[in-house]
């Protein structure tokens, strides 16, 4: 095959699985409640799984100092003194996933107080590894060209 | 493409060629250097408060690896204020060279010594305690002053940059991923220097220093250990040396044979991996380990860190290179394909970096106004809030670097195949798999 005709090929390949629209799994939302116990430097559950469409209430408890959790994506936070508990409610409507992070100074790991929020599946990672499968099967198929 | 000599430029080499904008720039960084010195020993002990934590960790570091590395290679090195004290105490000068025999011992350094291996050690040690470093202004302070002493201390002990060349933890993996970037020294014509009496761009002359990198600029073949610090365009009778525009990683088409190299390419590649797991995972258990140093914790985390590095990493890739026959030994082929993992590295750490740069370049803003976090607001910016740029290209931002990545890996291994004669397909799956766990730890 032309190597050319081979790179188009390739090329408009990874744009469909880059962008081609994925089917939703249709579920009923669900009003999804979370409670999360922070401390330096983690959150406990530290990775929260809902659906697409689900109402989010988390509800955040310091163990020491006071601390936040801010949302990626969807810009939303909360901060809880010590001991003290605070509620966040949000619409899960982006589907991926997102980091979630405290957003008060809490000491020398506060930076990488770090948690984890998916939103149905996680698409953009699949999509990603399909285009990194895609470029080495190019590869692969440009060393048998030249073999 | 073809290379463009960007020293053709009346200009641009004017400007190279003239010590006094290089002294600025110099001079410029040394004193921020030494300002972010005094912030991490005197600041505040709040590390997204202290000059030294943002500036340093965050601005310096986006700088250096998001654009100074892939772009300009070693151009960092041409401006760093590390090695300057000791230069200038052991040449006696700040500027142009005075009739004075070198100062101090002036010795070679041994030949045991010529190598990457010190500079991976160091950077080793500093990865280990990273959480630690990264975080803590004072310790940062002390890091960075026992930098800047080990440079003046090795300057009066070993002729030229001996700090610079053997021993700086940043220089070399700048050196390695220097080699993909667009920018290159190199001469114009070999046989003028082989025919140039006296060689002064490595012994020097009135119009310079000999190389400060213990580079003979004459037999240079690729950026690696060429600090473009512009002293050979200065010294050369001959106007034989130029800066080049060249295609991207032009030098990693060149044979390697070097284990330290090729360990430091695992090196940098199995470290970006821990730090992406570790930092910017959801796991505290692993961010307790790393950051409670001198716990049993820690010193798990630091055998597994090791493990990894020198043993996981290197020993899938040797187990893949051993698929398939060939007539070199498992040794030459290891450092010939080790070159793959050289582009596969970088773009690692651009999507690290991307991740942890963007999230927190706002402290950025905040301690230009209150640099050492005691109240002042020096710009009216002291009071401005967090908030995480740019986080809906993160994601795709971090896909292209690292399936870019990929296929720069990919490529390079090929290029490597072909002058081995070994199938490139081993080291391929092998960049395949190391990307798809990047893509997971990041996404």
């Amino acid at each position: 095959m032309n190597p050319r005709f081979s790179l188009l090929l390739f090329g408009i390949a990874g744009l469909v699985v880059a962008f081609i629209p994925l089917p939703v799994p249709s579920s009923a939302h669900q009003e999804r409640t979370f409670r999360i116990e922070a401390g330096q430097f983690s959150y406990s559950p530290s990775e929260l799984r809902v659906n697409t469409g689900d109402t989010v209430t988390i509800q955040l408890v310091s163990n020491d100092v006071v601390h936040g959790l801010y949302v990626d994506g969807y810009n939303v936070s909360v901060e809880a003194d010590p001991g003290q508990t605070t509620t966040l409610t949000f619409m899960a409507n982006k589907p991926g996933s997102f980091r979630f992070r405290c957003n008060v100074t809490c000491g020398a790991m506060h930076p990488f107080m770090i948690g984890k929020l998916t939103v149905g599946s996680n698409n953009w990672l699949y999509r990603s590894l399909g285009l990194a499968a895609l470029a080495v099967i190019g590869m692969l198929v440009s060393v048998k060209q030249k073999a | 493409m073809a290379k463009i000599e960007l020293t053709r430029n009346r200009f641009l080499k004017s400007i190279l060629v003239n010590r006094y904008p290089q002294l600025a720039v110099f001079i410029v960084m040394l004193m921020g250097y030494i300002f972010a010195i005094l912030a991490g020993l005197i600041g505040t002990p709040v590390g997204s408060h202290n000059f030294s934590i943002v500036f340093v960790w965050i601005a310096w570091w986006a700088i250096l690896i998001l654009v100074a590395v892939p772009f300009f290679g070693r151009g960092w090195c041409a401006v760093c204020p590390i090695p300057l004290p000791g230069e200038w105490l052991q040449r006696g000068a700040a500027l142009a060279p005075s009739d004075k025999k070198p100062k101090w011992l002036n010795l070679r350094v041994p030949k045991m010594f010529r190598n990457m291996w010190l500079q991976n050690l160091s950077f080793l040690l500093l990865a280990l305690f990273s959480s630690v470093l990264l975080t803590t202004p004072n310790i940062t302070g002390i890091v960075l002053a026992a930098m800047l002493f080990a440079a003046i201390g090795l300057s009066m002990v070993f002729e030229r940059r001996a700090f610079c060349r053997y021993l700086c933890p940043v220089g070399g993996f700048i050196g390695i991923y220097s080699q993909t970037a667009p920018i290159e020294l190199r001469i114009k014509d070999k046989q003028v220097c082989a025919n140039c009496e006296g060689k002064p761009c490595y012994n020097g002359s009135s119009a310079g220093y000999g190389c400060p990198w213990d580079v003979f600029p004459g037999g240079l073949t690729k950026n690696t250990y060429c600090g473009l610090c512009m002293e050979c365009i200065r010294t050369c009778p001959h106007d034989n040396i130029a800066v080049n525009l060249r295609p991207f990683s032009a030098d990693l088409a060149k044979p390697s044979t070097r284990m330290d190299e090729a360990f430091k390419a695992f090196i940098m590649l199995g470290s970006s991996m821990i730090y992406a797991g570790v930092l910017l995972g959801p796991w505290g258990t692993l961010k307790d380990a790393a950051y409670n140093v001198g716990t049993s914790a820690w010193f798990l985390y630091a055998v597994t860190f090791l493990t990894l590095i020198f043993i996981v990493l290197p020993g899938f890739f040797t187990l893949g290179l051993l698929q398939s026959k060939s007539s070199l030994s498992i040794k030459q082929r290891f450092a010939s394909f080790s070159r793959a993992l050289i582009p596969l590295g970088l773009m690692f750490w651009v999507a690290f970096s991307l991740s942890f740069v963007l999230t927190n370049a706002s402290y950025i803003i905040a301690a230009l106004s209150d640099p050492l976090g005691l109240g002042w607001n020096l710009f009216g910016t002291a009071d401005a809030v967090w908030q995480p740029m740019l986080t809906t290209l993160l994601a795709p931002a971090e896909t292209l670097a690292l399936v870019g990545g990929l296929i720069w890996s990919a490529r390079t291994a090929q290029k490597a195949a072909n002058e081995v004669k070994v199938s490139s397909i081993p080291v391929i799956t092998y960049s395949f798999l190391l990307t798809a766990i990047m893509l997971w730890l990041l996404l």
